[in-house]
């Protein structure tokens, strides 16, 4: 009678919690107490200062996800915990990437740039700093068109994602 | 003066008006420096406090109180070392969901963070083992804080609350106003059940020939013994609690299969592998419980009724979730129930045979002191009592052999298993009722883990017993060595023993060697008659194991065999 096991996939949940200090140290002690993987979290602050809007991207199996959102649900200063699905959300992630650009292939780097409707925000003589926003995958993608020129470095925000439409997560549990 | 009048006050004054609001009693304490200013405030409040001999005892205390009672129970200490020796009681009480707040003294706001003399960082420290806690930055948060903290430990699944306060916080004059109304927008327990739910539970219920009821602490929580009782009688249903479910049914019931799980009964465990419904009611699937999952209940409908939605579904699969208070929930389906016959008399006959078969026993050894027979004649001679139990053989023992009939009768450390626990826990637990007869049923091992709350009983008058069941070794531990490690006893012989006799006569209470059979009575009847602690030595026979015993990991139904070794 053990509970079924489901496949292993990568899920969206959009936390709203009090806006105080202490919170995410409850919440990222939360995942790693009881073992559940976070692939990425974004927290900040939404139109009512008083609550912030966490996005976090973790992966397991449907039971794993039950767990995660009833174990968030427990904790005293989390509002509403919803699953945000592709198909009812969008979600965006950005990036700042910092690429070599010397003379001979600056114009190679910009081409590639403007495909991706990524913007250059930063020149030196030796590099560029690239900034895009986008799904994970188009991040990524970029990410393997520079990579022939050198990445110097790299960082990435993580997911955020709202429902779509005039839905709303509403502030209660 | 009205509730929500103001009045300039001291954060330590205000600390101890909003206890008095929230009508606490007692508190379980021990000073130091970055709680003095409400230790100031301590020494003429109504409030009584206890001075333990050592924080853990403290937190211990409270929780023996809160079970007891149903209250919350309070505990108090210094910031660093005075904290840190909290975390074992606090862990416990969360793992058994009990109400308690803990408060704790801090350094100064200003030097939060700089590695400050007994500095230790307390809320980080027990995230993982409270319901919530709390840093009082600012005095005016202070009353809410407490209003919040009552209502969240008590609530809802209870457990832990703790409130760490910086000494200028307690230093500072603030307009004081307590509120009247606690406003969470976002922690709003689920009370009632759903109606779709109960009367799907009704149907499986109405069609069922084999229920047992399995009925963990949130009952007890809940308050829902009589409701479970009624059930029971309704559809004619066997009952078995769980180590923290013993005493919400009463274990003398014709209905009665005792424990189940590792140390379960036979019978009670044999029900649960052939029953057609399994009515679980505020349990959680513990591992200790179920065994090796696949074969835990496997031809039945499972019901599972629990105040805190994760614990639905985390560890079986359940056909009726029903979240919400048990006792609520229990009235409604009793109310909706269209059984006109309960249909389980061949179920029953069935068990009957189990129980004939297979009782709970023991080798009576002739002469000898069996552990078993010590705890048989407490459950005798005690009428009126609250039993309390240290963590080992010496718990189990008294799980299977003490006869509880009423909720709030026995106390034992069941989710972190800590040694230590009975002896502070009675001494909370005699407080709190202070007409019970209280015995803490204890291992050699175990009372030495906090033996230094003799002083605090002396001192405080607190009449409890404690019943040391003496086998000069770490029994539980000597036990599994014997049966899964080769019969080598490494380091659970306990030869450095104390005269336990002595211990108690040295801080002024009664100390009497029990080594024969015979004497266990009158020791017994000699330790009520006394208005004096009472520890009582009984030397009991060496190796004596627990059974029934199911291997960790196997199912339910695969007991070690009964084993006479020469
Ligand atoms: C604080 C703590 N440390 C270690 C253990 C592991 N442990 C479980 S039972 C046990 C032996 C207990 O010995 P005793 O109190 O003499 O009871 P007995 O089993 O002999 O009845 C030990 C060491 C524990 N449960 N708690
Ligand atoms: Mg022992």
């Amino acid at each position: 009678m053990a509970n079924g096991n489901g496949i292993d996939q990568t899920h969206t949940l959009s936390v709203l919690v009090a806006n105080k200090p202490g919170v995410l140290t409850h919440v990222s002690g939360l995942f790693s107490r009881r073992g559940y993987n976070i692939d990425s979290l974004t927290v900040g602050v939404t139109e009512n200062p008083e609550i912030s809007r966490m996005t976090i991207v973790a992966h397991g199996d449907e039971h794993v996800i039950e767990q995660v959102t009833k174990q968030l649900n427990k904790l005293i200063d989390i509002i509403k915990v919803v699953e945000v699905t592709p198909k009812e959300s969008v979600d965006r992630e950005l990036a700042l990437i910092k690429v070599t650009a010397k003379a001979q292939n600056r114009s190679e780097v910009i081409q590639i740039v403007d495909i991706f409707r990524a913007k250059i925000i930063d020149v030196s003589s030796e590099s560029v700093v690239i900034e895009i926003t986008g799904s994970g995958d188009k991040i990524n993608a970029l990410e393997e068109m520079m990579r022939p020129f050198g990445i110097k470095e790299m960082v990435r925000t993580g997911k955020v994602a709202l429902v779509r439409g005039s839905r709303l997560t509403q502030h209660e549990k | 003066m009205s509730a929500n009048e103001s009045t300039r006050l001291s954060g330590a004054k205000a600390l101890i008006k909003s206890l008095e609001h929230e009508g606490v009693d007692t508190i379980f304490g021990y000073p130091g420096g970055q709680i003095l200013p409400v230790y100031d405030e301590l020494y003429d409040a109504s409030i009584r406090h206890i001075l333990v001999r050592h924080e853990q005892a403290a937190a211990h205390a409270a929780d023996g109180y809160a079970r007891a009672t149903g209250r919350v129970g309070v505990c108090l200490a210094t910031s660093g070392p005075g904290a840190t020796n909290l975390v074992t009681g606090i862990a416990t009480a969360y793992m058994d969901s009990v109400p308690v707040v803990a408060i704790t003294g801090q350094v100064p706001t200003a030097m939060i963070g700089n590695d400050a003399f007994q500095e230790a960082d307390i809320t980080g420290i027990t995230i993982p083992i409270t319901k919530h806690n709390y840093l009082v930055k600012n005095a005016n948060d202070l009353p809410r804080i407490v209003k919040e903290s009552f209502f969240i430990a008590s609530t809802g699944r209870p457990g832990p609350v703790l409130i760490d306060f910086p000494k200028d916080i307690q230093n500072t004059i603030f307009d004081y106003v307590y509120p009247d109304k606690v406003q969470l927008q976002s922690y709003k327990p689920t009370f009632s059940g759903h109606p779709l739910q109960i009367k799907k539970a009704c149907a499986l219920i109405e069609k069922a020939e084999c229920p047992v009821l399995y009925v963990g602490g949130g009952a007890i929580a809940a308050n829902a013994s009589d409701e479970i009782r009624t059930l029971a009688e309704t559809i004619m249903a066997p009952v078995t609690t769980t180590l923290m479910g013993k005493g919400a049914f009463p274990d003398d019931h014709p209905l009665a299969l005792g424990m189940l799980g590792m140390h379960g009964t036979r019978f009670a465990n044999y029900s649960i592998i052939d029953c057609d419904l399994l009515i679980a009611i505020g349990a959680r699937f513990d591992d200790r419980v179920t065994g090796k999952l696949e074969s835990f209940a496997p031809n039945a409908k499972v019901i599972h009724i629990d105040i805190d939605p994760a614990e639905l579904g985390k560890n079986i699969k359940v056909d009726v979730p029903i979240v919400g208070d048990a006792k609520v929930i229990l009235k409604k389906i009793l109310a909706t129930l269209k059984l006109k016959m309960p249909k389980s008399s061949e179920w029953l006959r069935k068990i009957e045979v189990w129980k004939k078969e297979y009782p709970l026993d023991y080798d009576q050894g002739g002469s000898e002191l069996k552990p078993q027979y010590v705890i048989q004649c407490i459950s005798q001679l005690v009428r009126d009592g609250i039993f309390v139990t240290e963590v080992g053989q010496a718990q189990m023992w008294s799980a299977h052999y003490l006869q509880c009939k009423k909720p709030r009768t026995f106390l034992s450390s069941g989710g972190l298993g800590t040694m230590g626990y009975g002896f502070p826990a009675a001494i909370g637990a005699k407080v709190g009722c202070p007409d019970k007869d209280v015995w803490d049923i204890a291992g050699d091992g175990s009372i030495q883990m906090n033996i230094q709350e003799l002083a605090t009983a002396m001192e405080n008058d607190i009449k409890v017993n404690v019943a040391i069941i003496n086998n000069m070794y770490l029994g539980m531990v000597r036990q599994w060595q014997e049966l899964f490690f080769n019969r080598r006893y490494s380091y659970t012989n306990m030869k450095g023993q104390p005269n336990f006799v002595k211990v108690a006569e040295a801080y002024g209470a009664v100390g009497i060697e029990v080594t024969k059979k015979s004497e266990v009575k009158d020791a017994i009847k000699q330790a009520q008659k006394s208005d004096r602690v009472t520890f009582i030595d009984f030397k009991v026979t060496r190796e004596e194991n627990v059974f029934p015993m199911v291997p960790a990991g196997a199912s339910i139904s695969e007991f070690v065999e009964y084993d006479r070794r020469p």
